[in-house]
């Protein structure tokens, strides 16, 4: 049986809270496939983003276990985990989280700094990913000087930089209009379709739900409903190509 | 390589970024090291000053002067006749093995005439032997010889203090007649320019005689024999232990000292002297160090201040780098960067304001500087351990903030 890239198995996660304690996660149980697209939906509280962290190996979680292409992620070191953010994962954050005053190629190489890529091949693969998301040309702009959906994809092109395998994208159309989204969405459909990038995305909009395949539904730390044959969404052509040469 | 070019241009970016900032948290460092290179190219050019005066005196030289330095009893007072004579120099010469050269003189202030020039200057009967022991050439004629002393020739060499005084700059005063105390002098030679000595004195300013024409015709005749003090040369810095050992003894036979009495000499060994200024001078150079040290600790604090705040305004940046997969090293080490290149920039700013600082001391008050490659070196070596030091507490911190938590820091 091949193993799913993600598996994780009666997850729970549990934040002090002064006296009392949050429950953010009750043992939740959830497999996810290569090359899957799905979108994690709920109310805010929900757990949705604690599981997202989680699977980004950002925060650990109190019990249970995660398997990330059958690696315990959970037993991994400090370290170990950070290695796999940089090269396993790839987030895409609502609020963007680019730096500031630094322009959008070297955003875009971040992650590319803490590799062991010669310095040459950083900026040609940084080059690659700001022109796969439509920012050729660009390179030099600083975040101010851009706008909300071009900002998001600088951080969708540093996501994609180091070729994760996995794409996790945190309400990555929260900031931004409808249009726009729409822009983004396409991105990350065309990134799943075309080079069989694995995305997870959290919404609570049902129109970007629509574009996944998959949707599950979160409710007070549980999954309330996990719908693989979700409306999904085909007809639209993926309108921009992405890493030339591209991710497998 | 690269991580360290690329943690290197984040850290310079961020200085930039706060330039009265970065420049007000260096000053401290700036000041520290800049203190430390002035401090002590003043100390070194003072000690080597002093080293300069003593040499000058002469190589390896033991001072034979009369009466006691040490303080108990009754003493005939310094203005007393002396109790050292020609016989104990000559004894010294023929009976202490570790002696190489000995020279004996007694001087006295009188005013010397030439033409219608007058000049009061030290005359000082002397013997041939006082050249070498105070290695003291001359650089116009010769100097006067052991026969003139037995002939009681009236023959002078002049310091270039006198020649100046007495016969205008420039002017060559060699085969000239001068009269001291009216007994005419022909002048054979001039002495090289030594300068002040240590205690301030012009060395310059004296006319040496033979010894036995200045006690008949310019000292008196009624203290024959008596000199004002003896100098000793000594083969080597090691046989001027061994001389002082030999002076002494034969001294006390000489002049019937039973054991546990006080002296009418004192043997003063200058190496000894040299290196007991040597010795004052470091001291003085420690605690001038000690103080700008106190000034670099205090830089450092301000590198630790200033860091602290830096971390907490980048936290959100600091959790950026995390979630793309910085190690907690990576983050440790760019705030590291940053703190070591705050305080080494101040350092090489210091070290320029420094070398600056001593410049200015020796042009505008004279004082004599020696720049110390160590000093700068090691001052601006040291700002950088100052860097590791005060900057790895703020960057550990960094380092241990948790992904989650610094990304939704506001």
């Amino acid at each position: 049986m091949v193993e799913p890239l993600i598996a994780i198995r009666e997850l729970s996660k549990v934040y002090p809270m002064g006296e009392a304690e949050v429950h953010a996660l009750r043992g939740v149980s959830l497999e996810i496939g290569a090359g899957e697209f799905v979108a994690v939906m709920g109310a805010s509280g929900s757990g949705k983003s604690t599981l997202m962290n989680i699977l980004g190996c950002l925060d650990r979680p109190t019990s249970g276990t995660y398997r990330l292409r059958g690696i315990d992620v959970a037993s991994l070191s400090p370290d170990e985990r950070a290695t796999i953010r940089n090269r396993e994962v790839g987030f895409v954050f609502q609020n963007f989280n680019l730096l500031s005053r630094t322009s959008a190629i070297e955003n875009v190489e971040l992650p590319l700094v803490y590799g062991d890529l010669p310095q040459r091949e950083q900026r040609r693969r940084a080059q690659e990913a700001l022109a796969a998301v439509g920012l050729g040309g660009r390179e030099d702009h600083h975040p101010n000087q851009l706008s909300g959906g071009q900002q998001q994809r600088v951080a969708i092109a540093r996501a994609l930089v180091n070729r994760p395998s996995l794409l996790l994208a945190d309400e990555p159309t929260g900031n931004l209009d409808t249009p726009t989204s729409m822009e983004i969405l396409d991105i990350f459909e065309s990134l799943n379709h075309e080079h069989a990038i694995t995305v997870v995305l959290v919404t609570h909009e049902e129109s970007i739900a629509r574009f996944a395949r998959r949707v599950i539904v979160f409710r007070d730390g549980q999954i309330v409903s996990d719908d693989a044959n979700a409306p999904g969404h085909a007809g639209r052509s993926p309108s921009i190509r992405l890493l030339r040469g591209g991710a497998q | 390589m690269k991580l360290f070019r690329m943690t290197l241009m984040t850290a310079l970016r961020a200085l930039r970024r706060n330039k009265l900032r970065s420049a007000l948290t260096m000053l401290g460092i700036i000041i520290g090291v800049a203190a430390v290179i002035t401090m002590v190219s003043i100390g070194e050019g003072a000690a080597a000053a002093v080293q300069a005066e003593i040499r000058s005196l002469g190589k390896n030289l033991l001072v034979v002067v009369p009466g006691a330095t040490t303080t108990s009893g009754v003493r005939s007072s310094s203005g007393g006749i002396s109790t050292l004579r020609t016989s104990d120099a000559v004894a010294i010469q023929k009976e202490c093995p570790s002696v190489t050269g000995v020279a004996y003189f007694r001087r006295k202030l009188v005013q010397v005439i030439y033409g219608d020039q007058n000049w009061s200057t030290v005359v000082q009967g002397t013997t041939p032997s006082y050249q070498r022991v105070r290695e003291w050439p001359t650089v116009a004629g010769t100097f006067f010889t052991q026969r003139d002393l037995e002939t009681t020739s009236t023959v002078a060499v002049l310091g270039q203090t006198v020649v100046d005084n007495l016969f205008g700059l420039g002017q060559d005063p060699i085969g000239a007649h001068i009269r001291i105390k009216h007994v005419p002098f022909r002048v054979v030679g001039v002495l090289e320019v030594k300068g002040q000595s240590s205690w301030g004195q012009d060395q310059d300013d004296v006319i040496l005689i033979p010894f036995s024409t200045a006690e008949r015709r310019v000292l008196g005749t009624e203290f024959l024999g008596i000199v004002d003090s003896i100098y000793v040369s000594a083969a080597s810095a090691d046989d001027v232990q061994r001389a002082t050992g030999e002076i002494t003894s034969l001294l006390h036979r000489r002049h019937r000292i039973r054991p546990g009495r006080n002296d009418d000499f004192t043997v003063k060994n200058l190496n000894e002297i040299a290196r007991a200024s040597q010795g004052a001078s470091r001291v003085m150079t420690m605690l001038l160090l000690a103080v700008a040290s106190i000034s670099l600790l205090v830089g450092g604090i301000g590198i630790m201040n200033i860091l602290l705040v830096s971390v907490t305004e980048r936290t959100r940046e600091i959790g950026i780098r995390m979630a793309v997969g910085a190690k907690n090293f990576h983050i440790l080490y760019q705030f590291l960067v940053e703190a070591v290149t705050l305080s080494m920039v101040g350092g090489l700013a210091g070290a320029v304001l420094g070398i600056s600082g001593a410049r200015a001391v020796a042009y505008f008050a004279a004082w004599p500087t020696l720049l110390s490659a160590p000093a700068v070196l090691g001052s601006f070596l040291f700002s950088g351990v100052v860097g590791v030091f005060f900057g790895f507490y703020p960057a550990r911190k960094a380092a241990r903030l948790d992904p989650i938590a610094a990304l939704r820091y506001e």
